[in-house]
């Protein structure tokens, strides 16, 4: 086998192995946030006198969100389709709008989080509070970490082009998106949803 | 302006030496170090061969010097607490304060578990398990160092405590809540606590995920599931255990560090917060984390056993569905740990049946250790000294943990010393033995000499009496109604005598342990006259004895293929060596620092937060982010072995075999 051959073998048995590693890293992520659903699902009818989740959400605000990731989510998967067809131009299209649309919903998020603070509703107002904060600001975070995962994907598609590493970051990236699209639904029936009515 | 942030609290006086002794032993041991490697200009060297290498066996042998270090730490710790207990009774009132021995069994028990443990565990998978499973390296080779380098992060943060504030939690080793948060522990310590296990948990957590995978995706061809050595199997286990439970651990703390850093409710006592959850997520954690520590050296002892008695494990099969049992239940008995704590009759009736359930598989792991032994021409090595002295332990803190397990019993015997003779007696008896013969085990492949025999045995029976002399007593002492972590007692009640007692069995592990270190002295200083030269020298069974000792850095110049249990040992009856073939050109990693950096900058993040300064925060944030994407840009990770070179290394090695 030729040197070049010999790599590309190599990374090629990489791909797999990292794959079947990020679907446990995965699993594992899911355990962080089943721990805080249930912790939110414990503390969130101890308000402490305070406001209760009904006083606090506006489904339409949240279904605007809530819309936003699921969009992004459907662009980052035609992200991945664009790159392992080769076509590296509508790859960085799909992933620039995907990382729009997840910054928007942080943005929205984080307007959310401030209107609450502002409101006299912070993480330090009751246990319901700061079990709220922590599980949509866990959720949050994750989103912020996609977001700079992505960049970085991007200057490296910028820098060296589609190749068998790109593409297995894009589809790792893809996974992750998803996930947290999932893990959204999640809180959104659970949090807003059950929170309101 | 920083330094002044570093005011100790207020420390009793009498606690000035002591603390003051633990300062001088971390500051000097650090510029020691530090000078003898300027000193014989050996910084480079350390660097490039050890500290940045990706290199499964250099990590492994890493792990086990970390934890070698903090078990003196550890041990110096119960010199103290014996000490106290021995001779605070009446009008006496020992050396220390309440408050500082709190701090000591809290420490104490943190490095023990986490860091001594931990360590030696992931040291010896790390060192054993890829040569087991015929593999080159991990999955992920990167994310290994990493994973050390978190648990060294973390055991470097737990001895700054000492050093910058002079305080570590006074809470006990899980960190309760209401006592842990900012209300009633205001000092940095719980704050010390939190983030060297946060630290070295999420370390764990990288490493669990890549055991898994690597145990998944690399194993020798040939090598089904059911052909895997008993101690693959174990560790299989072990890391879905940790990949399981440190999530839930990596949670709980965060949530402890929001309360007490930026004013949220969970465990408060005020605001509608629930301790009692906390009580609930770390032992959810917690009970899991002690099969962490076991299943391990279960698979180790099942190794030992079969090459010592020269014979084929017993009951394969039975072995691997009892480690798959143990595993799934010890998801369900994490309530056993507060059975006082008012769940109820039936709830506690549940937990304590899946208690005694749990029993089963574990009582039959031993008799299958046994039957192996039965009619077996057993040699007696040193690791075989250490088997011994587990069975033997192990029956004894078994029983008293079924014991425990019966509600009502617990209700009497519940925070007494009565638990923590069962938990000493288990987790030394237990996990400690089994590491301890897994090191004299595979001592010579790793290293390539071979360890005294005589001077591992003494230090075996040493330790082994050491164990019953030091915690007899405190299962008598738990019956008469001692409490645990208690620092003071009336002399009228007459326990001075087995607390003594207790103190004399410290001295003679403390014993034990200065022959370990006397036999790995001797080991490398006479290491040319006992050169292991055969690959294998105790008659092994399984695929690491099949390549050289130490293994080349690609472990195999060709992977074997696999069709039994005990390969190697089917190799060897069928006529051993197998005809040299072509060798083929090897890819194997770069060395890297990007683990060094990426834990250095979490150590970073950790001590801000502790300190509460924000700047070094944001710093190391931007850190952690450009040091990710520095090496996403790298392409030049991976380097190729000629097929040439690895000729002339096989060439060179005196009786490689495969
Ligand atoms: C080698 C000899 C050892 C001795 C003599 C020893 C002694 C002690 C003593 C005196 C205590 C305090 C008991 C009390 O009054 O509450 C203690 C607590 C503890 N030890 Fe050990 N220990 C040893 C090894 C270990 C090891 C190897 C581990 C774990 C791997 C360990 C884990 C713990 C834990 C978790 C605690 C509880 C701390 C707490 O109460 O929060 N110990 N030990
Ligand atoms: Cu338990």
């Amino acid at each position: 086998m030729t040197k070049i051959s010999m790599l590309q073998n190599e990374i090629q048995k990489e791909t797999e192995t990292s794959l079947l590693g990020f679907w446990i890293y995965m699993m594992t992520d899911c355990i962080v946030f089943a721990s805080l659903f249930a912790v939110f699902i414990v503390l969130r009818n101890n308000t402490a006198g305070g406001k209760a989740g009904s006083d606090l959400f506006s489904l339409s605000f949240i279904l605007t969100e809530t819309i936003i990731l699921l969009t992004s989510s459907f662009t980052s998967g035609l992200a991945l389709l664009a790159a392992q067809r080769s076509h590296l131009k509508q790859t960085v299209i799909w992933l620039c709008t995907t990382g729009l649309l997840g910054t928007s919903f942080l943005i929205l998020e984080l307007h959310e989080f401030t209107k609450l603070d502002h409101s006299g509703n912070s993480w330090r107002g009751s246990a319901f509070l700061s079990s709220y904060f922590t599980l949509v600001g866990t959720h949050g975070l994750h989103i912020t970490i996609g977001l700079l995962w992505l960049f970085a994907t991007l200057g490296y598609l910028y820098k060296k082009g589609l190749n068998e590493v790109s593409v297995r970051r894009i589809t790792m990236f893809s996974i992750f998106w998803h996930f947290l699209d999932i893990v959204w639904i999640f809180i959104f029936s659970v949090v807003y949803l059950l929170g309101v009515i | 302006m920083i330094i002044s942030l570093f005011s100790s609290t207020s420390v009793p006086s009498t606690d000035r030496l002591v603390l003051f002794f633990g300062q001088a032993m971390v500051v000097g041991a650090a510029l020691l170090i530090a000078l003898a490697l300027v000193y014989f200009k050996k910084v480079g060297w350390l660097w490039k061969n050890w500290l940045t290498s990706l290199d499964h066996k250099k990590i492994g042998i890493m792990y086990l010097v970390v934890a070698g270090v903090m078990l003196l730490r550890g041990l110096a710790d119960t010199v103290l607490l014996r000490f106290q207990q021995a001779t605070s009774v009446g009008a006496s009132q020992g050396i220390i304060s309440s408050n500082h021995y709190q701090q000591i069994f809290t420490a104490h028990g943190t490095m023990m578990i986490f860091f001594v443990a931990m360590g030696l565990v992931f040291g010896i998978i790390n060192l054993i398990l890829p040569l087991q499973i015929g593999s080159r390296d991990v999955a992920f080779p990167l994310l290994n160092n990493l994973s050390f380098w978190m648990y060294a992060a973390g055991a470097i943060l737990i001895n700054l405590s000492l050093v910058f504030g002079g305080e570590f939690a006074a809470t006990g080793w899980l960190a309760y809540p209401p006592l842990s948060e900012l209300q009633f522990s205001p000092g940095v310590g719980v704050d010390y606590w939190i983030w060297s296990i946060q630290i070295a948990g999420i370390g764990t957590l990288l490493s669990g995920i890549n055991f898994i995978t690597t145990i998944l995706t690399k194993r020798a061809p040939g090598m089904s599931m059911m052909k895997m050595p008993v101690f693959v199997w174990s560790v299989l286990a072990a890391m879905t255990l940790v990949a399981a439970a440190f999530p839930i651990l990596t949670v709980t703390l965060v949530l402890l560090t929001l309360d007490r850093t930026i004013g949220t409710h969970f465990f408060t006592t005020a605001g509608g917060g629930n301790a009692m959850m906390y009580v609930n997520l770390i032992w959810a954690w917690g009970h899991p984390e002690v099969y962490i520590l076991i299943l391990p050296a279960f698979g180790i002892y099942s190794e030992i056993v079969a090459t010592f008695s020269r014979k084929r494990l017993f009951g394969y099969t039975s072995m691997v569905y009892a480690i798959l049992a143990i595993t799934g239940l010890s998801f369900v008995v994490w309530l056993h740990h507060f059975f006082t704590m008012g769940a109820g009759a039936n709830v506690n009736a549940f937990f304590g049946i899946m208690t005694m359930v749990i029993a089963i598989p574990t009582g039959l792991k031993v008799f299958n250790w046994l039957f192996t032994m039965y009619r077996g021409r057993i040699n007696f090595a040193s690791p075989m000294i250490w088997f011994i002295g587990f069975v033997i332990t192990f029956s004894i803190g078994g029983a008293a943990g079924v014991m425990l397990g019966v509600p009502p019993i617990d209700f009497q015997l519940h925070n007494t010393l009565f638990l923590v003779a069962h938990f000493h007696t288990m987790i030394i008896g237990g996990a400690l033995f089994g590491y301890f013969a897994g090191i004299a085990y595979w001592f010579p492949k790793v290293f390539g000499f071979k360890l005294d025999e005589k001077l591992g045995k003494i230090a075996a029976y040493l330790w082994i009496a050491g164990l019953i002399c030091a915690f007899t007593p405190l299962y008598i002492l738990g019956l008469m109604g001692a409490t645990r972590r208690l620092d003071h007692y009336d002399a009228s009640l007459g326990w001075q005598g087995l607390f003594i007692v207790a103190g004399v069995g410290v001295v003679i592990i403390l014993a034990g342990v200065a022959v370990q270190f006397m036999m790995f002295y001797l080991a490398i200083k006479n290491r040319k006259k006992n050169l292991d030269t055969t690959g294998d020298p105790w008659n092994g069974r399984t695929l690491e004895w099949s390549t050289t000792s130490p293994a080349p850095v690609y472990n195999f110049a060709i992977i074997p293929t696999v069709s039994d249990r005990d390969e190697f040992f089917r190799r060897k009856q069928l006529g051993g060596i197998l005809p040299r073939r072509k060798y083929a050109a090897i890819v194997m990693p770069n060395n890297s620092s990007f683990g060094f950096f990426m834990a250095g900058w979490a150590l970073m993040f950790a001590f801000s937060v502790i300190w509460h300064y924000p700047p070094t925060m944001i710093v190391a944030l931007l850190g952690v982010i450009g040091t990710f994407i520095v090496r996403t840009f790298d392409d030049t990770t991976t380097h190729i072995i000629p097929a040439a070179e690895i000729e002339a290394i096989e060439n060179k090695r005196a009786g490689a075999l495969v």
